[in-house]
């Protein structure tokens, strides 16, 4: 079982920001086998290929996944299994998920793109009251569990409102469907072939800050991640660290620097936001009495209030602090201002040590 | 330089086989009907007009607690259902239970979904009219407008991916076309070239807007040609021009890979619902008259008859025969048991998860301090 960090680094206006992928210690659990170090987007396009293989029900389709896709996710798939399997869709998000609920219906992988989460609106009728319901409401005559919806979310350095959203939150109201968040390249493999297997609708959001940053050893083989499994990624007795995808880097930076202040942190990654492990993240509190929340998208009707609150359910005479949540501020996410909105490294740790002392 | 007018120089032509007297119009090709299936439709369609006023009556009476039903309508539920074969997929709006009736859902069936018992496939999830059979391959109605015609599109790809001898087929109001999921579905049927047939139930009305406030365009057949779709338009109440129709489209959509478009004109005689008075915002006269002169089963009643198919007896056997199985079928579904109560926790996912297990803990422990809250004739 071996991990590797590297270091990615970014410049942009001026600012110099370093976003580190962490280690990922525990995962597969299975280190036999040929790994090779890849990014974000191979370990996605390899866990495509491998779908797209082993299932010949299944379809890859969205805008522009054809030639390879605007952030190169689907490259080789459509000269490898054909247009007829993966095609390029009119631009129009509700059709591409509807187009996708139909063919899921009658038995298909349906593996639908959306280019950027910040598009995935228009299709948000057919993914809460229809795929979300097919199920339930026929009395399970039918289901669409076939159908996963990727999609890019999180902040770039420079999307602006509509490059950089993170829509988890609205998603994870809706009983019926799944969300998955990778944080690493081997996680996004193992787990983007889970949600594509599972027999539920699915909606796995990508962090595109990772798709060349993330650079990790990632098994060739195929195999799966369990959904609705968080992972203590660290192992720590003072305070616990909840996050998903992309900030769990910056989150295990505010770790180790709270580590040389004497401050021993855990941290879990929830990977599956919908339905979600409460349980390992209830046992973590526990042992620490402490927890912290962080995520890109908006404090307010965040994630993190859902956590928190069924945290503070289960863990009330447990906590010996406040639960605390860094989190994006309540703008649409912007510009220029973009390291002023994000929960950074600094405000992690600040929030760190004012749970721990107070 | 030429703008293409907002308006065809000529309006569509309404495809027609039957006249207002049951008469066949000369000149008009049509795709023959034998007798067995001619009075196998009209039975059908008795059946489904009988059925809407046995349950519309009964929502009245505060046994169901809604409906809607299809009067006026029966051609295009008949017919077009008698055109396809069963293994042909469809994706419903909600004012088409007689492609259901036709498929073999019976009485009692229908009945059980619209009091939400134990014997409801849907497991009492969904209001009344909210059917589905997989069994016959029609998926389960959503209140929800146009949502299904993109599922029909998928569905249609796969069709043709399997190499099937099938087509999927969407139903869908006037006031649907209106929806942008009318649009996309229009889009990617074309695009990806599936099998899959568009039929329109230009009824005039969607609640109380009427079409001029729907579109602006002539009717929907036109619209086909702006997406690359064959269509055409029809008299929804002839039921000869709706077999015709929706045969020869189901030729082309299975045997050519592509997606046709039928606008089947034709008149919403019923309120939209039980929930709705529509001499509220249409002339009574109107709504009469549409009753009467232009009924589609009397019109189709006109032509077996005709043909020495049909008479009277038959007539009214068929009636007080399916009036009281009707009644016989609620009188059942009335009485049998609801769902239980964990049916309100299982096949929101394929497993129940840990969070709705610990729901339902906490909700029968909620129940047993409180039963009186509970409707008694749910099993806990």
């Amino acid at each position: 079982m071996g991990f590797r960090n590297i270091i990615g680094r970014r410049l942009g206006l001026g600012l110099v920001r370093r976003r580190k992928p962490f280690s990922t210690a525990t995962c597969d659990g299975d280190g036999n086998g040929n790994a090779k170090s890849i990014n974000l987007y191979s370990a996605i396009n390899q866990a495509l290929h491998i779908a797209l293989e082993t299932d010949n029900r299944a379809f890859v389709f969205g805008e522009d996944v054809s030639f390879g896709g605007v952030f190169r996710c689907t490259t080789g798939l459509a000269d490898r299994f054909g247009k007829a399997r993966v095609f390029n869709t009119p631009l129009c998000e509700q059709g591409i998920v509807g187009f996708g609920i139909g063919l899921a219906a009658m038995g298909n992988r349906a593996i639908a793109e959306i280019q950027f989460a910040d598009y995935i609106y228009p299709a948000f009728d057919q993914i809460v009251n229809e795929a979300a319901k097919f199920r339930y409401r026929s009395g399970n005559q039918f289901n669409c569990g076939g159908l996963t919806i990727r999609a890019p979310y999180g902040a770039v350095g420079h999307g602006g409102h509509y490059h950089s959203q993170s829509p988890e939150a609205f998603f994870c109201h809706v009983p019926g469907i799944k969300v998955v968040i990778p944080r690493s390249p081997r996680q996004a493999k193992g787990l983007l072939l889970s949600c594509i297997r599972d027999p539920n609708p699915v909606v796995f959001f990508e962090p595109k800050w990772l798709y060349r940053l993330a650079v990790e050893e990632v098994p060739e083989h195929d195999y799966m991640l369990p959904l609705s499994e968080a992972e203590v990624i660290r192992q720590g007795s003072d305070i616990t660290l909840v996050g998903w995808g992309a900030q769990l880097s910056v989150m295990e930076q505010a770790c180790n620097e709270a580590e040389k202040d004497g401050i021993s942190c855990e941290l879990i990654d929830l990977k599956t936001l919908l339905p979600w492990d409460k349980e390992t993240v209830e046992a973590s509190v526990r042992k620490t009495g402490r927890v912290l929340i962080s995520h890109e998208a908006p404090v307010t009707g965040g994630f993190g209030a859902e956590i928190s609150a069924s945290i503070v359910e289960r863990c009330f005479l447990r906590l010996e602090a406040p639960v605390a949540r860094v989190c994006g501020l309540d703008t649409p996410f912007p510009l220029v201002f973009e390291p002023f909105y994000m929960p950074t490294k600094n405000k992690i740790l600040d929030a760190i040590k004012a749970t721990v002392n107070y | 330089m030429r703008f293409l007018s907002e308006s065809p120089s000529v309006y569509s032509q309404c495809y027609r086989v039957l006249d207002d007297a049951g008469q066949l119009i000369s000149h008009s090709n049509f795709v023959p009907v034998s007798e067995e299936v001619a009075v196998k439709m009209y039975s059908n369609m008795v059946t489904l007009q009988t059925l809407d006023t046995v349950f519309y009556e009964a929502q009245r009476q505060g046994r169901i607690s809604f409906y809607v039903t299809s009067i006026g309508e029966e051609a295009i539920n008949i017919a077009s259902a008698a055109a396809l074969t069963s293994d042909d997929i469809v994706f419903p709006q909600y004012r088409e239970p007689g492609v259901l009736l036709w498929r073999g859902f019976t009485l009692q069936e229908f009945a059980n979904q619209c009091f939400g018992n134990k014997a409801d496939y849907g497991k009492g999830r969904q209001m009344p009219i909210h059917y589905g059979s997989n069994k016959l391959n029609y998926f389960t109605v959503s209140s929800t407008i146009a949502t299904q015609i993109p599922h029909a599109v998928g569905a249609a790809y796969s069709l043709k991916m399997d190499k099937k001898d099938a087509c999927a087929v969407t139903y869908f109001g006037d006031g649907g076309t209106s929806e942008g999921d009318f649009h996309a579905a229009m889009n990617f049927a074309a695009v990806t070239e599936s099998p899959v047939i568009f039929i329109c139930r230009n009824n005039g009305w969607a609640i109380s807007t009427p079409t001029s406030d729907q579109f602006r365009s002539d009717g929907i057949a036109v619209r086909g040609q702006a997406y690359g779709v064959r269509s055409i338009r029809v008299d929804g109440n002839d039921a000869l021009a709706m077999y015709s129709a929706v045969r020869s489209a189901r030729q082309m959509a299975v045997n050519e890979h592509r997606p046709i478009l039928i606008e089947a004109v034709t008149y919403r005689v019923g309120h939209h619902s039980t929930s709705d008075d529509s001499t509220k915002y249409r002339p009574a006269d109107e709504i009469e008259w549409w009753r009467m002169a232009r009924d589609p089963v009397t019109r189709f009643r006109k032509w077996i008859e005709i043909n020495g198919w049909w008479g009277s007896e038959a007539e009214s056997q068929l009636r007080s025969s399916i009036r009281s199985q009707l009644l016989h079928a609620i009188q059942i579904a009335e009485r049998a048991e609801k769902p239980p109560v964990n049916d309100l926790f299982t096949d929101v996912y394929d497993n129940i998860p840990s969070n709705l297990r610990e729901q339902e803990k906490l909700l029968k422990e909620t129940i047993n301090r409180h039963p009186k809250d509970y409707p008694a004739d749910v099993p806990i």
